[in-house]
């Protein structure tokens, strides 16, 4: 009978069936369905913005008013949240467009957005050194493997390795398209297989997590 | 050992000093090492080159957010600017809602040193290059292209009608598309291959970053993917082909680049050798 967790259990069976015939059918009607499973998929993939929202909201005003560690830097992300919202309306309605250059919108992603990200993986350069020169040892054939490998991938993908040697470009391909190719294809076929398993479980609706 | 323990106990401050230093100096002293052009650019170039015909569409997938714009944005610009060469059009779309500020950025920049530095063939947003409008839903949305471009987007990022604008006319679906490059440093491609390339049959290249190129190299082989460009190095090379064959005299942001990215290389390469030498004298005494 269909009540209660056999409802969306049904729901997930028959439009994953559907997805499936009409991803492999591209015809009617099936291609007529699934033209309409993507227009709803699109609605509600733009809820689920809505409800990011509600959730980043959510957790930082609670951490507000508990005065929970760092309640200081939730106030900021706050104000900041309402600054862009309304610059992003501010601009649509006066440009047209929130992303047109003359609006406050645009300036907030040219000059807060852009340096602020851009710094934050550029940091990375610095944190990747200090971890290379304390953790990156040959401590075992594996490890020092992996490091010659490693030096010779380095220098190979940059110029200056062209000018050590004609070789050293030549032999870093053929690592990237040999070995390591076919390591990422093993790991890559694993992976699918799994999503594969894990998907015709959700369909038969042998794995229920989803609903808990 | 007293060396030993100096350099085991180094503050990592000094490192991250060094580590700005290095990348800053060749910005000041460029060297300006050889440059070989590799195989998967140099496919992709002469796709866009002797494949593609006037007044043809080149789709740019502008999936980055500023995180990565420093290797992807020379990317995207040098290919615009190869498009614009071979009087293509150009349209970018995206898949992430930070995509659009970068594909403004590229298109408002692009115009501008193109329509100073060719006046006698200008090009014009609408005409000859748009950004679509950001619409949530990744795969649905590559999937609805498929059947129906305009209805997908309805507008450019603009908020331009896209039946109103030339540079759309007689685009549908992907068929009416020459070639697409997507540009993106994260798992979006994989869905572009998926649906673009496996469902639609669409010609594709692949920009990303230099950490995520090991990634496609099996696209590469497979033949979904004709091109790769990796990292900033991919851009510099692509720049360097659009300055021989067109003579590109803008700015080259990824060449720029090429030295510091070398000495970095070599610095990290040092600090990892050095590591591995006190490792090794200090594992020798201790066995002592």
């Amino acid at each position: 009978m269909l009540k209660g967790k056999n409802i969306p259990l049904a729901i997930t069976f028959t439009v994953g069936l559907i997805m499936i015939v009409s991803f492999f059918i591209p015809h009617r009607p099936f291609g007529d369905i699934e033209q309409i499973s993507l227009k709803w998929y699109s609605i509600i993939a733009g809820f689920t913005m809505l409800l990011g929202v509600d959730s980043l909201l959510g957790l930082h005003f609670r951490k507000v008013k508990r005065k929970e560690e760092n309640w200081i830097h939730s106030i900021v992300l706050i104000a900041g949240f309402v600054m862009v919202v309304i610059a992003g309306v501010w601009g649509t309605i006066q440009y047209g467009s929130a992303f047109d250059e003359r609006s406050f919108f645009t300036y907030i992603y040219n000059y807060f957005i852009v340096p602020l990200q851009s710094t934050m993986f550029s940091l990375l350069a610095f944190f990747v050194a200090s971890a290379a020169y304390r953790a990156f040892r040959a401590r075992n054939v594996d490890a020092a493997l992996l490091l010659i490998t490693a030096i010779i991938v380095m220098l190979g993908r940059v110029p200056v390795g062209e000018l050590i040697s004609p070789y050293l470009p030549k032999f870093t391909d053929w690592i990237m398209e040999v070995p390591q190719m076919a390591a990422k294809r093993g790991i890559g076929l694993g992976i699918y297989l799994g999503a594969l398993g894990v998907s015709i479980r959700i369909i038969l609706g042998i794995e229920r997590s989803y609903l808990s | 050992m007293k060396f030993v323990n100096f350099i085991n106990n180094i503050d990592k401050r000094w490192i991250y000093l060094l580590v700005a230093l290095v990348v800053i100096i060749p910005f000041v002293f460029p060297v300006g090492c050889p440059m070989r052009i590799t195989p998967p650019v140099q496919s992709m170039y002469n796709y866009i080159e002797d494949s593609i015909p006037e007044n043809g569409v080149l789709l740019v997938g502008i999936d980055y957010d500023p995180s990565t714009m420093a290797e992807l944005h020379p990317m995207a610009k040098a290919l615009t600017y190869h498009a614009f060469y071979n009087n293509l059009r150009v349209l970018f779309v995206t898949m992430y809602p930070q995509g659009s500020g970068m594909g403004q950025d590229i298109i408002d920049k692009t115009l501008t040193q193109w329509n100073s530095a060719n006046p006698e063939n200008q090009k014009e947003l609408g005409r000859d290059i748009t950004l679509l409008a950001y619409v949530p839903g990744v795969s649905a949305v590559m999937l609805k292209m498929g059947e129906n471009i305009p209805a997908t987007f309805n507008e450019d990022a603009y908020g331009n009608k896209l039946e109103n604008l030339p540079v759309m006319d007689g685009i549908k679906t992907y068929n009416n598309l020459n070639y697409m490059v997507e540009l993106a440093g994260s798992s979006v491609v994989l869905s572009w291959l998926m649906y673009a390339n496996g469902r639609y049959k669409m010609k594709m290249g692949i920009g990303t970053t230099a950490v995520s190129a090991a990634e496609y190299y099996s696209y590469l082989q497979s033949g979904q993917s004709n091109g790769l460009l990796g990292g900033l190095k991919g851009a510099a090379e692509y720049e360097k082909l659009i300055t021989e064959n067109h003579g590109y005299a803008g700015r080259k942001d990824a060449s720029v680049g090429m030295d510091a990215q070398s000495s970095a290389h070599i610095f990290f390469i040092l600090l990892i050798v050095l590591g591995n030498i006190v490792f090794f004298i200090k594992k020798y005494k201790e066995g002592k």
